[in-house]
């Protein structure tokens, strides 16, 4: 890595940046880019990557390609991908034995590789570039795009793409207040879920009074399913203290914390290397580019508690303390970190800010919905066929990004559901594919925003297991100071654990709702006071399943477990043996070519020779048992 | 001074003071469990509710925490605030049915049905007892453990603590192990032996209208109007 000498003052970085983006202008002519995030690594992009460079020094080829690894592009479901400018050939699901053939035939000579371009499932029909595959025609990437050009751990790479030119503007041509009426203007929310307008925050924060002021970086994304800021932190991570650094300036902080879980060892790394960098440099420390500005910024690793992602729980486990929220008011930005006025927002929030400051509030505002700003990054995950990361404008539907986007649900299956928000959220029935996404607009459907999980889900899922699932991962989250919440979240997960074992009774989901709204209303924080969504959700557009369960005991998905029994179906099964390999308890017998037998003594309803099966052979039907016991004892 | 609506009337409350030193100072019943005098809120029990604000933002906080804010429009005792006590009082019968405090406060808040199984915990999570050890014994010798389901108070690493000099105030202020009385009802999960009130007013007033000045506050007209 070049050694870049301290900048002492504003001309000299003026300087640099433009030196930075010449030599981007004038690169080697091939640059192979290797998308290598944690979901990249994860699918083997270390591998690819050992390969390509051995591939290139084995061709000779060091003078005439650069290669760059960058952090996440989005696209997991086509992990560990490469993109080659500049035409920007777009490969993708690589594999070592693949390097080769790349760098002979599209690097040197210029000639595209067909099986390794992408394929779509629907057409069949390849795609040559990144911008001819559906899942980034309809997005509109404004804040990860950036992912693709810059080496998440060089800071001159940053400078190349103009990065530290908003600071700049922002430290002399802006006045504080400037700048939060810029981001006022812009319309920017907070990116966390609640939706908060930040420019308000600032306001609120700048207006408070004393000397000493924090700003805050909130990344502990603890949501199942959710990793849009992992992506960014690991990606981008000098964008986000960008938009920290403009905020300090326009808050009047000289402190900064940036809280990263520790769950995300590379978005530390990168985070950390930043920092780093930043202070050899002298972009960060005392008298900035001599200036007389002061900023530190320091990063504080979260010890994996999901409730610490709310800011009351999160100054806590800065100062040392447990995390546990508290009563606001009075708010951070009165009395926050050390009880000085505190600025805290989500890392897609600070991500923005540099490109508000660059471009103008006007520019922000004119994408999104009227009171939604903006873009929104989205994890499309669950049931779906294009798995990954999507950012696109406010406003959307969820049709377009599930369908449009997201290419559908895999296997033909029908569409049952999107969980948005995460534990927090509420699941969205298909009637309501329609709805245009803002925050508004999913809390009135009684989801919410969130930070911005949206988990598909297909026919065979069932939503009294969904609810179930989701309980019980709040009922672990929630800190417990809250009788509401600790013995409210538990309580539910009971009567719903009771439901999908069929020992449901009439009057529990009566029970449920009351239990759901005292929830709601009783508990401190946004932790207890959305804990109820994911029960409420469910029995607003699903409450017939529900019911089945209970009055019924079916359940109508065939995934909870005491209500179902696993056979096979002898007129479908060829006896291919697929499913007796998979079953751990050895539950089925069978020889060669005869329809296998499921002993039901045996079986611990586990669901491997369901899927292991290609013929489907096997079905989850009603558990007879219970229907007999129904029955006899109505 | 701060001049807030408590149930409609106008109410004044120096700086620093909460929703509940409010209440109490103008003679207004808010039932508290894990409030007391001596010791910093902490607003664990959810039994302290009150509305605040009107129309579709009105909320529910806890009183013992929130403070006085200038213009806040406070009601102790709607039908909301009463729904999500009564739930509070049934979720903690539900852990320490034995409590002669918890069997008390069901009586009096018209909490006569237990719908949830019975855990016998007896300890309701108050956290009165830590911050009476710290706060007032200087002792820090008990602590909360875990989080969410798993929650308890205990001594570090669950070993005798050397700090605890057997002072015996989180004893003292265990507002959940003093056991119930052995009236007829000794074995149900609720007792409501001392719920003899009988019903004295079947309409539903608002606020000052009630004879009571409070709307609610008996219980009876809400347990009625169910």
């Amino acid at each position: 890595m070049k050694r870049i000498k301290k900048i002492k003052t504003i001309d000299e970085l003026k300087k640099l940046i433009e030196e930075q983006e010449l030599s981007r202008k004038q690169e080697p002519k091939k640059v192979i880019t290797v998308s290598s995030g944690t979901c990249g690594q994860a699918r083997g992009s270390l591998k690819v990557i050992e390969a390509l460079k051995k591939a290139i020094k084995a061709e000779g080829l060091e003078e005439k390609v650069k290669l760059r690894i960058t952090g996440c592009h989005g696209f997991c479901e086509a992990e560990p991908n490469i993109i080659i400018y500049p035409d920007g050939i777009f490969y993708q699901k690589l594999t070592p034995a693949d390097v080769r053939t790349i760098i002979k035939e599209t690097v040197a000579e210029g000639k595209i590789v067909e099986k390794l371009l992408y394929k779509d499932p629907q057409t069949g029909t390849r795609a040559v570039k990144e911008s001819d595959i559906p899942f980034y025609q309809k997005q509109k990437r404004i804040v990860l795009g950036d992912n693709v050009f810059v080496d998440p751990t060089s800071l001159l790479d940053y400078f190349s793409i103009g990065g530290f030119r908003s600071f700049l503007k922002a430290l002399t041509e802006l006045k504080p207040d400037d700048i939060i009426q810029t981001v006022k203007k812009s319309g920017l929310r907070g990116r966390g879920g609640a939706g908060f307008p930040t420019g308000v925050k600032w306001e609120a924060t700048r207006h408070s009074p004393g000397d000493i002021k924090y700003v805050i970086c909130n990344g502990d994304e603890g949501d199942p399913g959710a990793y849009m800021d992992r992506s960014v932190l690991e990606g981008n991570p000098y964008r986000v203290i960008e938009g920290m650094m403009i905020g300090a300036l326009a808050i009047g902080a000289k402190d900064g914390y940036i809280y990263v879980r520790d769950e995300y060892p590379l978005a530390v790394r990168h985070v950390t290397l930043a920092i780093d960098q930043l202070y050899k440099v002298g972009l960060l420390g005392k008298d900035i580019l001599g200036t007389g500005v002061t900023f530190d910024l320091h990063i504080a690793k979260g010890a994996g508690a999901f409730v610490c992602g709310e800011e009351t729980a999160l100054i806590a486990s800065i100062e040392g303390r447990v995390g546990e929220p508290r009563q606001r008011p009075p708010f951070p930005s009165v009395k926050g970190l050390w009880g000085k006025p505190t600025c805290i927002n989500n890392v897609e929030t600070w991500a923005n800010i540099p490109l508000i400051i660059k471009n103008g509030a006007d520019w922000f505002a004119s994408i999104g919905t009227d009171r939604s700003k903006g873009t929104k990054i989205f994890s499309l995950v669950g049931k779906i066929n294009n798995t990954g990361l999507v950012e696109v404008p406010m406003g959307i539907t969820l049709r377009e990004i599930i369908y449009d986007i997201g290419g559908g649900i895999p296997d033909g299956k029908a569409f049952k559901a999107v969980q948005t928000g995460g534990p927090s959220g509420g699941c969205l029935p298909a009637s309501l594919l329609d709805l245009p996404i803002d925050y508004e607009s999913l809390t009135g459907a009684g989801s919410i925003m969130g930070s911005g999980g949206m988990i598909v889900m297909d026919e065979k899922t069932c939503m009294v297991d969904v609810a179930m699932y989701f309980l019980n991962f709040l009922r672990d989250e929630s800190c417990g100071k809250c009788l509401s919440c600790r013995e409210g979240t538990q309580r539910m997960w009971e009567i719903v654990k009771d439901i999908s074992e069929g020992k449901g009774k009439p009057g529990d989901l009566e029970l449920l709702e009351e239990l759901a709204l005292a929830t709601k209303d009783a508990s401190m924080c946004g932790l207890g006071q959305t804990a109820a969504n994911p029960v409420l959700s469910a029995l607003r557009y699903f409450r017939d399943e529900f019911e089945a369960h209970i009055y019924e005991k079916r359940c109508p998905a065939g995934v909870c477990k005491s209500l179902i029994r696993y056979v096979v179906i002898p007129g479908k099964c060829t006896g291919c043996e697929a499913c007796k390999r998979a079953c751990p308890t050895q539950a089925i017998q069978g020889t060669r070519s005869q329809p296998h037998l499921i002993l039901y003594d045996k079986c611990i309803k586990c669901g491997a020779c369901l899927e292991a099966c290609h013929f489907e052979a096997i079905e989850a039907q009603r558990e007879e048992a219970i229907i007999i016991e129904k029955e006899v004892m109505p | 001074m701060i001049t807030m609506k408590m149930n409609g009337l106008e109410v004044r409350a120096e700086e620093g003071w909460t929703i509940l030193d409010t209440a109490k100072f103008y003679g207004l019943e808010i039932p508290t469990l894990c409030h007391h005098e001596g010791l910093t809120p902490y607003g664990a029990c959810r039994l302290c509710l009150v509305e605040i604000g009107e129309g579709p933002k009105a909320k529910l906080v806890s009183s013992c925490t929130y403070p006085a804010e200038e213009g806040l429009v406070v009601h102790t005792d709607t039908k909301r605030v009463i729904q999500a006590r009564r739930m509070m009082i049934e979720l903690m019968l539900s852990v320490a049915p034995f409590s002669k405090t918890i069997q008390d406060l069901a009586s009096k808040y018209g909490v006569t049905s237990m719908r949830f199984k019975i855990r016998n915990e007896e300890c309701i999570l108050c956290g009165l007892c830590v911050r009476m050890c710290a706060e007032q014994m200087d002792g820090k010798a008990i602590g909360f453990q875990n989080r969410g389901y798993q929650r308890k108070i205990s001594t570090p690493f669950d070993i005798r603590s050397e700090e605890c000099r057997l002072c015996g105030g989180c004893i003292y202020i265990c507002p959940a192990c003093q056991l119930r009385c052995q009236g007829p009802q000794a074995e149900t999960a609720v007792c409501n032996a001392c719920l003899t009130m009988d019903p004295t007013c079947l309409d539903y007033y608002d606020e000052l209208q009630c004879w009571m000045y409070d709307a609610g506050r008996c219980g009876t007209c809400v347990r009625e109007k169910k």
